[in-house]
């Protein structure tokens, strides 16, 4: 009994039983049907890679008080950039850099727009969004593709664990950094200096100012890491997972990564967990897609992420509590 | 002694008010087709040929420029939609959804329904669009108002949604069932819904009309504002000034008509008497953004509107019910998407095939805000950016510019009508006093 007060304080018994409850779950199915379990849970995790770092970037803004609704187009662009990177070089470390400056420089425009100039961050984003889509559109000519995918690593004797070796163990590099990030992200926002000083500038920007922390240049760095983590998002939509560039190939993927965000309580962890949903949502989508059994059209199936995003940010966007100061532009006395 | 103070209500005090408000905007249009002409000519284009191009595709004869009439219409549509929203502080980014649906919902009462009247079946199938489209624009408010859903996360979820639901539709229920068909669409409209068509002949005398008419208007608004005819009524006044720009309108058009018979007559390939789709659609556009105008600055529901738009607060305090007119914003900005689908579907498509009508919400955008949200300028921001989709295909044609550096510009206009900061500095121009400022960022959860 002490135990669940202790959950219940801390806030931890619904993630937990709800965990507890995909756990059983996931292991019944896997019983039952080993391969096609395992086919959904790989793709979870490839699926989510996306999300969660667009929900980063969207974290580190937010919480230095930057509303960043133009992760979208940040990761437009930067799959674009990238991808033509790796087809002018053929270097695959190279373009995830190229993508991820793409991604930084985005950030620092948006940066400017709203820190310096002051202007509706919402509008702001929403111009980065329009501008990618044309500019990726203009420059984009058909029929080109990348010279090789990111491969795979296999994490030697991990992998060779049933079920969770071949799900975690056995993914391309963006994915696993993906996920360190997120304990990284976690640990620097809730346990280090700079962490604090960036909360604080999110929540306070005026107390924060009166001791002595730079609000503007804050704001200005988190922007453009967060910038950077979008990109890499863009660049594993084209150099991991697809190996081409289509036009507006995110898909509403940035969107959804505010959702998460927003679900998640702006939380990398709680992002996370988020996030693995959303993938696990788009997991099943194709699964049902492969198997054809259910006689849904494809359409319904397809709109699936976005109820669920919808419904989501209905039950829990109300309750959420963003950064207080988020999306008013700061005013030195 | 009243020489004096400067006079308030002049004809050139308007002008100068109508100057101090245009001037920004114009300079952000020259400054994305500055930088648009040096994207050009990294990619190789000379960009005087290019814009060449594009000014004749957009306005080089009378079918280009009907053309442009045709693809401003949806525009304009989206664009108060927008601005409808934009006004209650309220980012409708979902206008490309409603749009849809209302395009699908008219082409679906147009080829379902045989055997009305012409008029009674275009209008029935005109406000089945725009119901639809506001029922869907409704989503977004209620779910704002009741569990603080950000509408900008909302209306674009909405968005892909719509997309799937009308695939969905025209690609089963109401897929064209005719053996020749194989893609999605639905049948084409019965005749009876279809906005008609009169010949081009009437067509240059009503275009004429029609642009006279824009121009008067904008100079009677200002003109009748003087204080010679005493009216204290504005209700009335704005029904006189209306009147009195149309009967002018339509003289000065038939009079241009009658004096020069070759004045706008095309001068190749089309014989002026070849009929050409009119833009019926368009005048409806226009009467739709002067209603609009009518109800945002004139009725008591349009100063509400525009209260809670810019302090929701104040506006709470002052009795306005606050949640209510969120959603009511959002049906208003949703029906005038949903029309602004039908009006093209009966007007130009005839029918409803998925991705006909597709990036018109993100448009509307770039428009509410070019046309700082009022609905004339609207008008001329549709145009603007109506020309530039009419002569695309050309500039393509001629100088071999892949047309969707159109996009690009569009952003870049956006990017600098909105980072007016940057504008004002380069044309070294001050704010205009007393402007209406709308935060549209107020955080994710319940304001």
């Amino acid at each position: 009994m002490n135990f669940i007060t202790y959950l219940r304080t801390k806030k931890l018994l619904l993630p937990l039983s709800l965990g507890l409850l995909g756990l059983v779950i996931v292991i019944v199915s896997y019983l039952n049907n080993p391969q096609s379990t395992q086919a959904v849970l790989g793709s979870t995790i490839r699926q989510s890679t996306p999300i969660i770092l667009g929900a980063l970037c969207g974290i580190m803004c937010e919480r230095a008080g930057i509303v960043n609704i133009g992760i979208e187009g940040q990761m437009l662009l930067s799959a674009f950039i990238g991808f033509m990177v790796n087809v002018w070089t053929g270097n695959l470390f190279i373009s995830v850099l190229a993508g991820m400056a793409t991604g930084a420089l985005l950030g620092l425009l948006l940066a400017f727009v709203s820190v310096t100039l002051k202007l509706d961050q919402i509008i702001g984003g929403t111009v980065i969004n329009i501008l990618a889509l044309g500019l990726t559109g203009y420059f984009y000519t058909a029929g080109l593709t990348t010279s090789g995918k990111i491969q795979p690593i296999t994490l030697g004797s991990l992998a060779q664990i049933p079920l969770i070796g071949p799900v975690l163990f056995r993914n391309p590099p963006i994915t696993y950094t993906a996920i360190i990030l997120v304990f990284v992200l976690q640990f620097v926002l809730f346990k280090t200096t700079w962490g604090l000083r960036t909360r604080a500038v999110g929540e306070h920007p005026r107390a924060a100012d009166t001791l002595g922390i730079n609000v503007f240049s804050t704001r200005y760095i988190n922007t453009i890491l967060g910038g950077a983590i979008a990109g890499l998002a863009g660049a594993f939509l084209t150099l991991e997972a697809v190996g081409s560039f289509e036009r507006a190939m995110t898909n509403g993927r940035g969107f959804v990564a505010l959702a998460v965000m927003i679900f998640g309580k702006w939380s990398p962890i709680g992002a996370w967990g988020a996030s693995l949903l959303f993938g696990f949502a788009n997991a099943m989508q194709t699964q049902f897609q492969f198997m054809g059994t259910f006689n849904i059209p494809h359409q319904f199936i397809g709109m699936l992420p976005y109820l669920l995003t919808i419904i989501v940010l209905a039950g829990f966007g109300g309750r959420a509590r963003p950064p207080a100061a988020e999306g008013s532009p700061y005013e030195k006395e | 002694m009243t020489e004096e103070i400067p006079k308030q209500d002049g004809f050139f005090f308007w002008i100068k008010q109508l100057w101090l408000g245009v001037r920004v905007p114009l300079a952000a249009v020259l400054l994305a087709l500055l930088i648009g002409a040096i994207i050009l000519i990294a990619s190789g284009v000379n960009p005087l040929e290019a814009y060449a191009a594009l000014f004749k595709g957009a306005f080089g004869s009378e079918r280009y420029l009907l053309r442009t009439l045709e693809k401003a219409t949806p525009l304009i549509f989206a664009g108060l939609a927008v601005a409808f929203g934009f006004k209650a502080g309220l980012f409708n980014i979902g206008a490309q959804g409603q749009l849809i649906m209302g395009a699908l919902t008219s082409a679906a009462i147009g080829f379902m329904i045989t055997g009305l009247p012409t008029l009674i079946h275009i209008l029935l199938a005109l406000l089945g669009g725009a119901l639809v489209g506001a029922l869907y624009g409704a989503i977004p408010g209620t779910l704002k108002t009741f569990t603080g859903a950000h509408e900008v996360i909302t209306t674009i979820m909405l968005n892909y949604i719509a997309i799937n639901i009308t695939d969905y539709l025209a690609d089963g229920p109401l897929k064209d069932p005719a053996p020749s068909n194989i893609v999605a669409r639905t049948p084409k409209i019965a005749d009876t819904a279809i906005i008609p068509t009169p010949q081009a002949e009437l067509t240059i005398g009503l275009l004429i009309v029609l642009l006279v008419m824009i121009a008067a208007s904008i100079l009677f608004f200002g003109v009748l504002r003087n204080k010679t005819f005493k009216i204290k009524n504005r209700t009335l006044l704005f029904f006189l000034r209306f009147a009195l720009v149309l009967v002018t309108g339509v003289g000065i058009g038939l009079g241009l008509r009658f004096l020069t018979p070759n004045f706008y007559a095309s001068p190749v390939e089309f014989s002026p008497y070849q009929a050409i789709p009119l833009p019926i659609g368009f005048m409806i556009a226009i009467l739709t953004s002067v209603i609009v105008w009518f109800i945002l600055m004139r009725t008591s529901f349009g100063f509400e509107i525009r209260t809670v738009g810019l302090n929701p607060h104040a506006a709470k305090y002052a009795g306005i019910k606050v949640r209510w007119m969120v959603v009511l914003a959002m049906v208003i900005s949703g029906l005038l998407a949903g029309l602004g689908g039908a009006v093209e579907t009966q007007g130009v498509i005839y029918r409803f095939q998925p991705g006909f009508n597709v990036g018109l919400g993100f448009d509307g955008i770039t428009i509410a805000l070019l046309g700082r949200n009022h609905p004339l300028g609207v008008i001329f921001a549709a145009l603007l950016v109506g020309a530039m989709k009419a002569g695309s295909n050309v500039m393509q044609f001629d100088a071999g510019v892949p047309s969707q550096i159109i996009d690009v510009i569009q952003a870049l206009m956006l990017f600098f009508v909105a980072a007016d900061v940057i504008v004002r500095w380069v044309i070294r121009a001050k704010p205009k006093s007393g402007e209406e400022k709308i935060k549209l960022t107020s955080g994710w959860g319940n304001q």
